[in-house]
């Protein structure tokens, strides 16, 4: 029925995460795909000066009609703060259904506060949204599928990375500036600097749809390096067990598990890793796992859709060659 | 300085863990209990920083009474006093409910320095130091790999996915820990000698002046429709390299 009210279809507020090139991230893609269920996705770009102008075509190509820009060098001078501040005015302001956050660190962490700020429950690790707003979630793991609902004020939904493929849905779009005030309490905790890890040019652990990880199993530097090589022909993320990483064979930034990332690829190597659960805690959303190890009674096993029983330092440089090949 | 460790009773993560079929709050009755791993980072923290500059160091839970437990093990490892927030009405309670008990309890107790793990092993939220921050009017300093306090100024290091992040607050502020350099000491006997001579005070809702009808599952801020058990693996098989190869291509991962 036409209408003569101005008020359009419902919005739904999707926080924009750049890369340091200044593209959505895949989450964030994932995240419009997904909020499209709920109503309008508008986008909402929170950097430096000129952040949404170039992140603004990519974003109205998976669904945002709108973006909205709140830029200032302040926003990342602070922890988490300075983006609650500006979400829960634009929560306040255009009263939207819903919130949706990518759930990395910060992220996960901005929809907390944003949640208590504006009186309103969330969840997270939410991997599935409905038209009625029932959230799907995975919880201790993947072990558990859970489906649940808020049931105060608007919903903010943490979307855990890699949990669908991001499907095109081109709109014309337009990038609206917002205001960037601050609270003194927004600034407190304080981002001194930023120091990249030492790997470049390989994706974060957390948004990588294939991680190849490595575990006891792998002690020489020869045997590293033929791991590196496969995850670089494979496009991947390297990650660790704990021992792998007490043997100071990788940094701590890759550790998997328990008391690191949990990661949630399409395809999770593992090399060398006997399988114990502190570290597949992290590992049991990957969609498929295939495992090398030269135990044949390893745990691991028991774990992948495929493995291979051999030397780390045979399989895994055959392996590498193999997909170059079959990549022609 | 007074620092307040968060400490949460949770299932052994090493074993299965699962939520109760009658109301889908975690099942903590059906697991071994141990003390979160990386609580014991933070409160490894707090008894590293007490060493160096003085002060106090008070462990504080909410949960059952057999979350005491926790307590217990706070105060052998070398925390001074222990504060345990217990009440039936707590049970099912969300994450933005617990850290409204929480605060409420803080304010109570006082603090300069409010530790917790960076995420708790069952419910895995991870998300307790900001949502405390927000309660708490102060600062949140979060997964941290590393941690200081020089006069009234707390320093870290943040893991993050791709490096790490230098950060800076005043205090009071809340931080939470990842793993930290130094592995988190273990209880002694003479600890727990001494602890048992240490004081644990119990809180009720109702003394931290929060009214019980707000909290637990039928006030939850969410509520779960169903939870089912995951998608089951079937069993993998095993091959030569060649043959994982053909079985990545044929589910397009290659």
């Amino acid at each position: 029925m036409p209408s003569s009210e101005v008020a359009g279809p419902a919005e739904v507020l999707v926080l924009a995460e750049l890369t340091a090139s200044g593209e959505p991230t895949r989450a964030t893609l994932e995240a419009l795909t997904a909020a499209r269920v709920l109503g309008a996705p508008v986008a909402v770009v929170l950097g430096a000066p000129g952040a949404a102008a170039g992140a603004a075509a990519e974003l109205a190509r998976f669904g945002a009609g709108r973006v909205l820009a709140g830029e200032s060098a302040e926003l990342d001078a602070a922890l988490v703060g300075p983006r609650v501040d500006v979400l829960a005015r634009l929560v306040a302001d255009r009263a939207p259904v819903a919130v949706v956050v990518p759930a990395s660190a910060e992220g996960r962490e901005v929809a907390a506060r944003l949640a208590v700020r504006t009186g309103s429950g969330f969840l997270t690790d939410v991997v599935g949204l409905a038209a009625d707003g029932t959230a799907t979630q995975l919880a201790f793991g993947g072990t558990t599928v859970v489906r649940a609902q808020v049931t105060t004020g608007t919903p903010v939904h943490a979307w855990r990375p890699s949990s669908l493929t991001p499907v095109p849905a081109p709109v014309a779009t337009v990038v609206e500036q917002v205001p960037v005030e601050l609270s003194a309490t927004a600034r407190e905790a304080r981002v001194v600097r930023r120091v990249a890890g030492p790997v470049a040019g390989r994706p974060a652990l957390t948004e990588a749809s294939v991680v190849v990880a490595v575990g006891r199993g792998v002690t020489t530097a020869a045997e590293l390096a033929a791991v590196e090589e496969l995850a670089d022909a494979l496009g991947a993320a390297i990650g660790a067990t704990r021992a792998a990483v007490d043997a100071g064979v990788c940094p701590p930034s890759c550790l998997v598990g328990q008391s690191g990332a949990r990661v949630s690829p399409r395809l999770y190597v593992a090399v060398g890793i006997s399988g114990a659960a502190q570290h597949w805690s992290g590992v049991r959303a990957a969609q498929t796992v295939v495992a090398v190890n030269s135990d044949p009674d390893a745990p691991v096993f028991a774990l992948a859709d495929f493995g291979v029983v051999g030397d780390v330092a045979t399989v895994v440089p055959a392996l590498t060659a193999q997909i170059t090949a079959a990549r022609g | 300085m007074h620092s307040v460790v968060l400490v949460k009773q949770v299932p052994d993560p090493a074993g299965e863990r699962e939520l109760d079929r009658r109301d889908a709050t975690v099942a903590r009755d059906a697991a071994d209990a141990v003390v979160g791993p990386l609580d014991l980072h933070a409160l490894e923290a707090a008894l590293t920083l007490r060493e160096r500059a003085g002060g106090t160091v008070t462990a504080l839970t909410v949960g059952p009474p057999r979350a005491a437990g926790a307590l217990r093990h706070a105060l052998a490892t070398g925390a001074d006093r222990a504060v345990h927030v217990v009440d039936p009405a707590l049970h099912g309670a969300c994450a933005p409910q617990t850290s409204a008990v929480l605060a409420a309890a803080l304010r109570r107790v006082g603090f300069d320095l409010v530790l917790c793990g960076a995420a708790s092993s069952d419910g895995r939220l991870g998300v307790m130091a900001a949502l405390l921050g927000e309660r708490l009017g102060v600062p949140h300093l979060s997964g941290l790999r590393a941690l200081a306090v020089s006069g009234t100024t707390v320093t870290g290091e943040r893991q993050t996915e791709d490096g790490w992040w230098e950060l800076a607050a005043e205090l009071p502020a809340v931080v939470s820990t990842h793993a930290l350099p130094d592995p988190p000491r273990r209880r002694t006997v003479a600890g727990i000698r001494a602890a048992q001579h240490r004081p644990v005070t119990t809180l009720t809702l109702t003394d931290l002046g929060i009214d019980p009808a707000t909290v637990g599952l039928a006030a939850a801020t969410s509520r779960v429709v169903t939870a089912d058990a995951g998608p089951a693996r079937t069993p993998g098989r095993t091959g030569d390299p060649a043959e994982l190869v053909r079985f990545l291509a044929d589910r397009a991962l290659v």
